[in-house]
């Protein structure tokens, strides 16, 4: 007597495909074979999946000149600590702005990149917080529809 | 061997510090997480602790917590799920083994760690850090003991920042001697009033009972916790969670519903929402069990609840041969002129997929069903939840729960993303 295993049903593949998805040429094998690469992933160029990323919506036209636009997602990171020159996620006083931060001496300076607001001193008695450091930020060119 | 070393690690009023990790504005204002449809304080931090009591109706409250400066939330689960999900891995990344216990607790496994005080204020240091929650660390040789140790932890924050290590026997005899025995891991209010009127009073007195008295008066889970507590381990890491045995999913509704139109459109939500949990541990199930209920408290309303058991024609996951169970199964019991206040349905008879043997002839589900759910799962994984789903559940139900003071789901929704301010 023989003896038969169900495998059970055939399941569905979770796997990427590659970059470069060679076929099997009837002729002559691809060139391409021997140099596949990685899928490009904006998860990984952003390090979207750790922990200490989160994405935060700029409102206003405060940072124009760094670059950032009202509406703009910005990648921000918990990990970093903030260094002189970074743009940041500053609550001060419990209220959160996107500011450049500023470190000269025992000063600590938030700034804008628009001549039209002024710089922001923080006092002996201000709350500071940083929240995080922008590293990243998306913007849309193309309208949705 | 080597002495076995636990660490518990609890977030600190969880759903209240997650309202805080969006909100820099709300450091100093005491907060209070209500259950669903608003009903119940469910969660308090620190500061709102001494203006309410877990469980209060927030109906009866509500003028109290605003003379008294406390802000109340809705509860907002995606937003505590996420922070939730964060937590879990930056704790993982310290450690060599972990058991997510809870949506805020998880257990660890410091075997063979030397400086494990310096580990745990590490671990403190780095969540509050990439995620904005409090923690407290308990360290022990026993998981009973560690939860307990982070019970001290809370208590004497102050005087130990928020971890403390109990592995040596003469502070752990002495934490055990100053813990109310229901500060232990699994005696509730019953059980702490029987063991009080044994003379059990305090953590230590439960470690030198009797174990066969316990067993014979009690359960030999209770006897486990002593054994627990004298320092024997009883209970392993379980890194991975079991496969559940059966799944549940119920809600109370927005509102009373009178007709069964309403009722249909909940089941058959209720029933989708339970099948994709069934599917995403891999289950098939074979029975289900549907159940109305009317509200059971008010006096003035007609009680009346009712379940009934169905049955399938095979074993499975798919969500149109179970929403439509689940449907004849409600019409089966459902009676006109009663004021219904909740739905529930639950999935029975699990089984995992591959490890039931059925006899030759049975029938079975057909493969082409499996395919459409998986579609169903992706395209709902891609574009959120409800994306495709069955007619009969609706985007936006009457009957939904009411959540007026929720949050916005900062972290899982691109329309509800926090907003920073460049002005």
């Amino acid at each position: 007597m023989s003896t038969v295993t169900i495998l059970g049903p055939v399941g569905i593949s979770e796997s990427e495909l590659p970059f470069f998805s060679a076929r099997v040429p009837a002729g002559f094998p691809s060139p391409a074979q021997d140099h596949m690469e990685q899928t490009l992933s904006l998860d990984e160029l952003l390090d979207i999946d750790a922990p200490h990323t989160y994405l935060v919506r700029a409102d206003g036209d405060s940072m124009t000149g760094a670059g950032i636009l009202d509406g703009d997602v910005l990648v921000v990171s918990r990990a970093l600590s903030g260094r002189h020159g970074d743009v940041v996620i500053a609550a001060i006083n419990g209220e959160t702005f996107v500011k450049r931060l500023a470190l000269r001496g025992e000063e600590v300076i938030l700034l804008s990149e628009n001549p039209k607001y002024p710089p922001r001193y923080v006092l002996e008695g201000d709350d500071l917080l940083i929240w995080g450091v922008v590293t990243d930020s998306i913007r849309r060119h193309r309208s949705h529809g | 061997m080597v002495e076995q070393v636990f660490a518990l690690i609890d977030c600190n009023s969880f759903y209240a510090s997650c309202e805080r990790v969006f909100r820099p504005d709300l450091n100093r204002v005491p907060i209070v997480v209500l259950s669903n449809n608003d009903g119940c304080v469910i969660a308090r931090s620190a500061d709102a602790k001494p203006f309410v009591k877990m469980g209060e109706p927030y109906h009866q409250i509500k003028g109290a917590l605003q003379r008294n400066g406390v802000l109340a939330f809705s509860s907002n689960y995606a937003l505590y799920g996420d922070i939730s999900e964060r937590v879990m891995t930056v704790i993982e990344s310290l450690v060599p083994a972990l058991e997510v216990y809870s949506i805020d607790e998880a257990f660890a496994d410091l075997t063979g760690i030397d400086q494990r005080e310096k580990l745990g204020r590490e671990i403190r240091a780095q969540v509050l850090k990439l995620t904005g929650i409090p923690t407290g660390v308990g360290i022990a040789q026993t998981k009973t003991l560690a939860k307990l140790a982070n019970a001290g932890a809370k208590r004497w924050q102050k005087q130990n920042g928020g971890v403390l290590d109990i592995c040596d026997p003469q502070r752990r005899d002495k934490l055990l001697k100053v813990m109310p025995v229901d500060e232990v891991w699994g005696v509730g209010r019953r059980m702490n009033e029987h063991l009080t009127a044994m003379g059990i009073k305090t953590a230590w007195d439960l470690a030198q009972a009797d174990a066969w008295l316990l067993r014979k008066q009690f359960s030999v889970v209770i006897e486990k916790t002593a054994r627990e507590l004298r320092g024997t381990p009883c209970l392993a890491l379980e890194e991975a969670a079991p496969a559940k045995q059966e799944i549940c999913s119920s809600r109370a509704f927005g509102q009373r519903l009178y007709e069964i139109e309403p009722i249909r459109e909940a089941v058959a939500t209720y029933a989708a929402r339970a099948c994709e949990k069934l599917r995403a541990q891999g289950s098939l199930c074979k029975r289900i069990r549907v159940a109305i209920r009317t509200g059971m408290f008010n006096p003035e309303e007609a009680k009346f609840a009712r379940g009934i058991v169905c049955e399938l024609p095979y074993p499975s996951d798919d969500t149109r041969l179970i929403v439509r169970a689940a449907l004849q199964g409600l019409d089966a019991i459902f009676r006109a002129g009663h004021a219904y206040a909740k739905a529930e349905i639950m999935l029975l008879d699990l089984r995992q997929r591959g490890e039931f043997t059925d006899d030759l002839f049975a029938e079975v589900q057909p493969v082409a069903a499996a395919k459409v759910m998986s579609v169903l799962d992706e395209i709902n994984g891609r574009w959120g939840r409800g994306t495709l789903r069955p007619a009969r559940v609706p985007i936006a139900p009457g009957w939904g729960m009411k959540r007026e003071l929720k949050s916005p789901s900062y972290t899982t929704r691109w329309d509800q993303l926090w907003c920073a301010s460049c002005r």
